[in-house]
């Protein structure tokens, strides 16, 4: 379209055109809808303008059309419903094996760490083809991640991960932008996507990052001694971490949970709320000892310990970066 | 619910007989009746207005139980069983004053009157005593508050986790707050019930203000009973 | 009648009963409570337009320069708070309501007309304390108020803010507890339940919503407030609170909250295009039913607006299917409302005119709520411009278009003067175009991606907002035509007779403007709603309504 006009975002994710097909089939129903609509009136309007002698005819209604139209609205209804049903689960869920980028919202910037390692701010390079998955969570207020280009936005809250997903299918530079109101700067939280074709994106990812999120996590994991309870025998006063991530956890009250990124980030912050049964609660809280950063770099870590299950495998591992050259939007 | 009533065709003012029949009702019936439904329909808002506190405190036991049951544990459930007693007392005095009312005993509908508020004011000062012994414990929520090394009830080698239970006591304050405030609008409600009972006002025939008063107590008293096992019964053992 | 001046011999009315400002603020009369609602809603009307073109003036240029980005957000907070809370929650209730449910059912007053003072004066309180908020620093939280922003964030009055909307909650409570007793308890005998009028039914219904869903929204302000006073951790993360549970708490009741601004204005619309089409409504019972739908079904979609908040992919679904569920009655009534045009005889005044914008706009309107109720799509268009296009379609096309029709409608009954109708005619046809323009390209701008509560944005989304500002200056003279006009009116306006329209419903037995008392007799009634056949029989031509 026009380039300082826009009338339709770019369609630049595997979603975009399935949400777009439903929205345009939204937009010729209503269409349709409103020109009945506004036609009737206008030709009942007319056509029975009032006339000398000739009266109005009293019509009590009929219960027939009643039913007529409001059963079949309800049905398109759920016709709708069920296709934006499909389209949602389809949002909702990212596909195994995606690569994770950790997301960290704040007052008014937007913190992305690659799994890899690489960090950046208020804007995220990905390759094109690849299923990215972002963990995000705030450190702050709520903040709301939405890229138009990719019909994707999940809000960002704080003291928990929610977890979007997308797939680039065209190289470019989209916006990025924070939805939900956060505060004074909320309109100049935004930011880009920049979607690389592999090539370059290799070139870029070999550019200068700290190593892999989950080393950094491992370091902080020795550091701040989770490694002397969570051993990886059966020997440690803390349950052995290897291979658990993803699985059913039988709790000590007999509740059973999935040990997901949510799991682990409570069990650094509130050891006490989900006990694992045969273990005593004697495990010390890190609130307000660990950032949101180094949070990631733990959750990173613990995911780590458990191997990729899908027969495919995990995506391969990218080449490690070199720290002696640095590149352009990367921060250390 | 009964339509509309029968046709009175005046509008002059025949007060003398019937003084407090106000002018736009038709009849006395259907003042009563409006006055009624207008005092049920009050309490509809009093349970939705309750109602958002007791969903955000069943929400919060849910998740955290444990620690909720630690800081129920340190609410005195004495106390607030006496005030439950206390309360359902008063209720039972409010229904005597009203028979009294409708049997024309002045005197029983003023000593009943009497008792429902010393029953109020013994429910506010018990209330008093466990607000004080909290303050004392530095249980109220604030810069002040502390809850290190409290056990779980159910298990005891574990220890409450201190913000969840100022979420406790954060809904403990507001809700018995929110309440205490009503049992004073409740006394101030009385009082004024009492000086009309006291002027003559209230007859056999009319004794709507005691009627509709009563409703007003019997809803505080029913709030109280649901905030009682709420909030002090929580994981107890005998 | 063509004189201009008043009747030689002054009828004794509501009006002219008594003067003095003691007679006004003392009044225990619900005609002229509603006068007094009148001055007041309209005085905050003004208050949230200004804002609100302080907001287009803003969004003329993509960078921020007009306001700095503090003030932009206390700007779009005041805007919504004023506007929802201070002008269309109590418009058509307050001012129409309170002045035409007693007549319609047939009775001198409301049940309890102190309390109908009192609901006045609470919201006078509660205007003074808003005011008071906006002159010292004002409050930037957006009026959805969400945590842990509102809570430990926001470094403005925010408790002010929330205690002034928690007494003005109350005058709402009061208004809906006095309608549903008076129509209970009070209707005059023969006037059984399918007799009447369906502005009275479409009342009933939005009474209920006050009534159940405006404490919720209380005690959620009564928990922030607490919670920001005193540092408590109910809604805050890093003291074990969630945030997700103000958010249902506050669409609990700020969703039925829709319902409430829109139903009154759908009463209005149901009397005036039979009054217009000479013919009773089509379909009555469903028209009636559907109100209750409304208010029943609108208290069980809340978390549509939380798709993309963190809640489950099964809560959305759940959500999802029942806001498809409360679409239905309001389609119900779009056809309804259609149907009765046909085969009827009808009229173009003013009134009518803005029952047609009414229906149009709100059929755009509620078809756009199928888009955002449409999981797949929601993720996209969610705290978009799309949304925002939305509900003004509905708020402002919608209920503000039948609240000005319903004024139009009763002003005679109201005033005892005539507006003139060439100028209400010309009024509504700005509206309309100037409404159309200010919002539709807000879908479009929505669906770009331009995100709400932005006072700067990307250069491209530019044209459409100027667009959208050029409508709203269009719309500004719209509104304030009539503003003009009746004020004029009341002095040199025609005298109205007792029932220009020769309108069916009690209110038009009556004098206009009525008597205090409204009745010097009960009435009985003996006949149905809407019987137009009746009043136009025995005319041999046309009959000869006003305008």
């Amino acid at each position: 379209m026009f380039d300082n006009f826009p009338l339709w975002p770019q369609r630049a994710s595997s979603m975009a055109g399935n949400v777009d097909a439903l929205f345009i089939f939204l937009v010729i129903l209503s269409g349709m809808m409103t020109l009945l609509i506004f036609v009737s009136l206008v030709y009942f309007a007319a056509r029975y303008r009032h006339r000398k002698g000739v009266l109005a005819e009293q019509i009590e209604g009929s219960t027939p059309l009643e039913l007529t139209w409001t059963i079949i609205p309800f049905g398109v209804f759920m016709v709708i419903f069920a296709w934006g049903a499909v389209v949602y689960f389809q949002q909702r869920t990212p596909p195994r094996d995606a690569t994770e980028v950790y997301v960290v919202g704040k007052q008014w910037m937007w913190k992305l760490e690659h799994a890899e390692g690489q960090r950046e701010i208020n804007s995220l390079h990905v390759p094109v083809g690849r299923d990215v998955k972002l963990i995000m969570t705030s450190q702050d207020v709520i903040h709301s991640f939405f890229v138009p280009d990719f019909r994707i936005k999940q809000d960002v809250v704080p003291g928990r991960y929610t977890v979007t997903w997308f797939r680039a299918t065209k190289a470019g530079t989209y916006h990025l932008f924070c939805t939900q109101y956060c505060g004074t700067q909320h309109s100049g939280m935004i930011g880009s996507i920049v979607v690389m074709e592999p090539a370059q994106y290799e070139a870029w990812m070999s550019g200068g990052s700290t190593g892999p999120l989950s080393a950094s996590g491992e370091k902080m994991f020795a550091e701040l001694g989770c490694a002397t309870c969570h051993r990886s025998d059966s020997q440690g006063r803390g349950p052995n971490l290897q291979g658990m991530f993803g699985k059913t956890v039988l709790l000590e009250d007999g509740r059973l949970v999935t040990a997901d990124e949510n799991y682990i980030r409570e069990s650094i912050l509130d050891p006490g709320a989900k006990v694992v049964r045969g273990f005593k609660p004697v495990m010390p809280t890190f609130q307000g000892l660990v950032s949101e950063e180094q949070l990631n770099a733990l959750v990173a870590y613990v995911k780590s310990l458990t191997p990729p299950s899908a027969p495919g495998g995990r995506n391969t591992a990218m080449s490690s970066p070199d720290s002696t050259s640095g590149q352009g939007s990367q921060v250390q | 619910m009964s339509d509309s009533q029968a046709v009175v065709p005046t509008a002059a003012h025949e007060d003398i007989h019937r003084p407090a029949l106000l002018h736009h009702f038709a009849t006395e019936e259907q003042q009563r009746d409006a006055s009624n439904l207008g005092m049920w329909i009050f309490l509809a808002t009093e349970v939705m207005f309750f109602g958002g506190l007791f969903c955000a405190y069943l929400i919060y036991r849910h998740w955290y139980f444990g620690d909720f049951g630690a800081a129920s544990k340190s609410i005195n459930a004495l106390l607030g069983g006496v005030n439950t007693a206390v309360l359902i007392c008063s209720s039972l005095t409010v229904v005597l004053a009203i028979w009294a009312a409708q049997t024309a005993r002045r005197g029983m509908m003023l000593a009943m009157l009497a008792l429902t508020m010393l029953f109020g004011l013994v429910f506010l000062g018990i209330k008093g005593v466990e607000y004080r012994d909290k303050f004392d414990e530095n249980h109220v929520p604030g810069a002040s508050f502390s809850f290190e090394k409290v056990p779980i009830p159910s298990h005891p080698d574990q220890y409450a986790n201190p913000q969840h239970a100022q979420i406790f006591f954060a809904l403990y304050f507001i809700m018995t707050g929110l309440h205490a405030l009503h049992m004073v609008v409740g006394l101030g409600i009385f009082t004024w019930l009492f000086w009309m009972a006291w002027k003559g006002r209230f007859t056999p025939e009319y004794y709507t203000p005691l009627e509709i008063g009563g409703l007003y107590w019997h809803f505080v008293d029913i709030v109280w009973i649901y905030l009682f096992p709420l909030l002090y019964l929580i994981d107890r053992h005998p | 009648m063509a004189t201009a001046t008043v009747p030689a011999v002054e009828r004794e009315d509501y009006l002219n009963k008594e003067y003095g400002i003691a007679s006004w603020l003392l009044t225990t009369d619900h005609k002229r409570i509603a006068l007094l609602y009148l001055i007041s809603i309209t005085f905050f009307f003004f208050i949230g337009g200004f804002f609100a073109l302080l907001i287009r003036l803003e969004l003329l240029t993509p960078a921020g320069d007009l306001v700095q980005a503090d003030t932009y957000n206390k700007l779009f907070t005041q805007h919504g708070q004023v506007m929802v809370f201070f002008f269309l929650i109590p418009s058509i209730p307050a001012v129409l309501g309170n002045f035409l449910i007693p007549l319609m059912v047939g009775a001198k007053d409301l049940a309890f007309p102190r309390i109908n003072l009192l609901s006045w004066y609470l919201y006078i309180i509660a205007g003074m304390m808003m005011v008071h908020c906006m002159l010292t620093g004002g409050v930037d939280t957006g009026w959805t108020f969400y945590t842990p922003f509102s809570t430990a964030f926001s470094n403005t009055k925010v408790i002010e803010a929330g205690l002034a909307i928690f007494v003005a909650g109350f005058s709402s409570i009061l208004t809906g507890l006095n309608f549903v007793v008076t129509i209970h308890r009070m209707r005059a005998p023969g006037l059984t339940w399918s007799r009447l009028p369906l502005f009275v039914w479409a009342h009933y219904a939005t009474s209920i919503i006050q009534i159940l869903g405006t404490p919720v929204i209380a005690i959620t302000l009564v928990l922030v407030v607490a919670e920001r006073a005193l540092h408590l951790g109910i809604f805050d993360p890093k003291l074990g609170g969630d945030p997700l549970l103000f958010q249902h708490l506050f669409w609990f009741y700020s969703h039925p909250a829709v319902y409430i601004m829109i139903l009154p204005s759908m009463g209005v619309v149901t009397e005036i295009i039979p009054c217009f089409s000479r013919k009773r409504v089509f379909g009555y019972i469903f028209v009636a039913l559907s109100s209750i739908a409304i208010a029943v079904f609108g208290f069980l979609v809340w978390a549509h607006h939380m798709f993309v908040a963190g809640i489950s992919v099964y809560a959305a679904l759940v959500f999802s299917i029942l806001s498809y569920a409360v679409a239905v009655p309001s389609a119900v009534k779009v056809f309804n409302w259609t149907a009765t045009l046909y085969k009827g005889s009808i009229h173009y005044s003013a009134p009518m005119l803005y029952a047609f914008g009414f229906v149009g706009l709100f059929t755009i309107g509620g078809l756009t709520g199928l888009f955002l109720s449409a999981l797949g799509v929601d993720m996209h268009v969610h705290d978009t411009y799309f949304v925002i296009a939305h509900f003004h379609y509905i708020m402002v096309g919608g209920a503000l278009m039948g609240y000005l029709g319903g004024m139009h409608f009763w002003w005679p009954k109201i005033s005892g003067r005539l507006y003139p109708e060439a100028w209400a005619r010309l009024a509504a046809l700005i509206v309309f175009i100037g409404f159309n323009l200010t919002f539709f390209p807000q879908f479009i701008l929505g669906y770009v991606g331009m995100p709400r509560r932005y006072y700067q944005y990307p250069p491209e989304y530019q044209v459409l907002n100027v667009l959208s500002t050029a409508g709203a200056t269009v719309l500004a003279v719209g509104y304030l035509l009539p503003m003009i006009y009746f004020l004029w009116s009341m002095r040199y306006g025609k005298p109205a007779p007792d029932n220009p329209w020769r309108a069916a419903g009690l209110e038009w037995m009556v004098q206009s403007p009525p008597t205090t008392f409204n009745f010097a007799e009960q009435p009985v009634v003996t006949w149905e709603a809407y019987n137009y056949d009746e009043i136009d029989k025995g005319y041999k031509e046309e009959p000869q309504l006003v305008g």
